[in-house]
């Protein structure tokens, strides 16, 4: 009987490589869960959880919702806009304040790097990170090698690039631990302006033409541009990114090789990816979002047996 | 540890004959009928008895399905072991189908209460029953009853029966365990 290693999911460093096995193998059954014609199960259902997103999120948040729900978990959500932390309460505070209500699990998400550790290390509930500013986002990290082990078998020597703005991505960051652990080689690619300076330490290389680095890889998975964290202009102009690191159909046909296409979404269309490839069979997008919810049904489960 | 043989392999070979011909009488020829076996061990019994069904009696499509029930168990954080999932392979479908749950031991009837309610999930069969090789009796801890039992057994609650089956433990035979 193997179980994780880790009380709660801060990141994908904290991880082992049987920890992300064990998830995958988990994910793959829940999977089949959520293809049935009744797509709930009843472990959780003494569990209350608590999902708090100090930062907007569509997907991620909808997915956690829906994996808690599958589970029979109990929800409540709670959005940082709408709250007391607008009149200044602090963190600790709000959290604690939430676990008095008898909550069991905390999924978090928030705009500073580390918050889902410093939560971990003061309240008394098992902490899943969701997202900490530009450090890391495991479950994305998850459901993305979850998603290459089943399009192309395994992630164990396959070879993966990383497009896009590394500097500002937990998607990065996550992935390329993710990636690393499960013996994967990974390259990260964009303009050098969106590349983290010291990234090489990490173990990966670097690209600035995109061509190349198309012509490397078995998986090319491309980041969004994310405008909302730019305080100063990285590149001149999104026509500008587009004709540089825009990757579109002409572009991919002359590879010798089908390479597969992934986004984290949402996607900027015709920016990042040009609305033939992601609507072609070469992208995995949906895949992704499906997986998503198996993947945090195995997390959420998992964790729940530690207790 | 002491152990004592309960059935041996031709003991366990008369059953399994037996409970395929019982089958067979309630069921005929299988047109309506799903077996399923309960993961992990349950289904090696069902795929003995599938054999013997097929290749003795000649039953031609006899469907058999494979069932976990962990995520519907209910000792989940209530026992120390991580309860690990096993396959699903339940490609038949169960909408008004004639069910027969397949299981080795039969102990509280709590894993037949689960896999009731794991069954569920897929549809609504017109009936269930419940196929055991040994039924651990007056120890249940539900309102469950085997519809077909290979051999009643009078077990304590410290000891254990260890069913043996030549794909997986080398030899055909039944143990009683005494922790």
């Amino acid at each position: 009987m193997s179980e994780l290693s880790v009380k709660h999911l801060l990141g994908i460093k904290y991880l082992n490589e049987a920890d992300i096995r064990l998830i995958f193998e988990t994910a793959t059954q829940f999977k089949e869960v959520i293809n049935r014609p009744i797509k709930k199960v009843p472990s959780l259902r003494d569990i209350t959880i608590a999902n708090l997103f100090f930062e907007n999120s569509t997907r991620t948040k909808l997915s956690f919702e829906l994996a808690q729900k599958r589970l029979s978990a109990d929800v409540i959500n709670f959005a940082a806009s709408m709250s007391s932390l607008k009149k200044g309460e602090t963190l600790i505070d709000t959290v604690n304040n939430i676990l008095s209500m008898k909550v069991d699990m905390v999924v978090m998400r928030h705009s500073s790097a580390g918050a889902a550790s410093f939560l971990a290390q003061h309240v008394n509930a098992t902490i899943i990170n969701a997202g900490d500013g530009a450090h890391e986002h495991p479950t994305q990290a998850l459901l993305d090698t979850f998603s290459i082990a089943e399009r192309l078998g395994n992630v164990t020597g396959k070879k993966v690039v990383i497009i896009g703005d590394i500097l500002h991505s937990r998607v990065a960051l996550s992935n390329i631990f993710a990636l690393q652990k499960l013996g994967a080689e990974v390259k990260v690619c964009g303009p050098s302006t969106l590349i983290p300076k010291h990234i090489t330490s990490l173990g990966v290389t670097v690209e600035t033409d995109v061509k190349k680095a198309l012509a490397w890889c078995d998986v090319a998975n491309v980041l969004r541009v994310q405008f909302e964290r730019m305080s100063a202009s990285y590149f001149p102009s999104n026509r500008e990114y587009a004709a540089f690191y825009g990757i579109t159909k002409p572009m991919l046909k002359t590879l010798d090789k089908e390479i597969v296409i992934m986004h984290p979404g949402p996607i900027n269309r015709g920016v990042e990816l040009s609305s033939e490839v992601v609507d072609s069979n070469q992208a995995i997008i949906l895949d992704q979002v499906e997986n998503g919810v198996a993947i945090r049904m195995a997390v959420l489960y998992l964790l729940a047996a530690k207790k | 540890m002491t152990q004592k043989l309960l059935l041996s392999a031709e003991d366990l070979h008369i059953i399994l004959f037996r409970l395929a011909c019982q089958l067979k009488e309630t069921h005929g020829n299988f047109e309506n009928t799903l077996l399923v076996g309960l993961q992990p061990r349950g289904v090696r019994l069902a795929e003995r008895l599938l054999h013997i069904l097929t290749q003795h009696y000649k039953v031609p499509n006899v469907q058999l399905s494979k069932l976990d029930i962990t995520f519907f168990r209910d000792d989940f954080r209530r026992s120390d072991k991580v309860l690990n999932a096993n396959n699903n392979s339940m490609e038949f479908g169960v909408e008004n189908k004639r069910i027969v749950l397949i299981d080795d031991v039969l102990y509280t009837g709590r894993s037949i209460r689960a896999a009731l309610t794991a069954i569920d999930s897929y549809g609504r069969p017109a009936e269930i029953q419940l196929l055991n090789l040994i039924d651990r009796r007056f120890s249940r801890h539900l309102p469950i009853q085997p519809d077909f039992c290979g051999h009643q057994v009078d077990a304590i609650q410290n000891e254990r029966v260890v069913v043996c089956w030549k794909e997986d433990d080398n030899e055909d035979a039944v143990y009683l365990v005494n922790k």
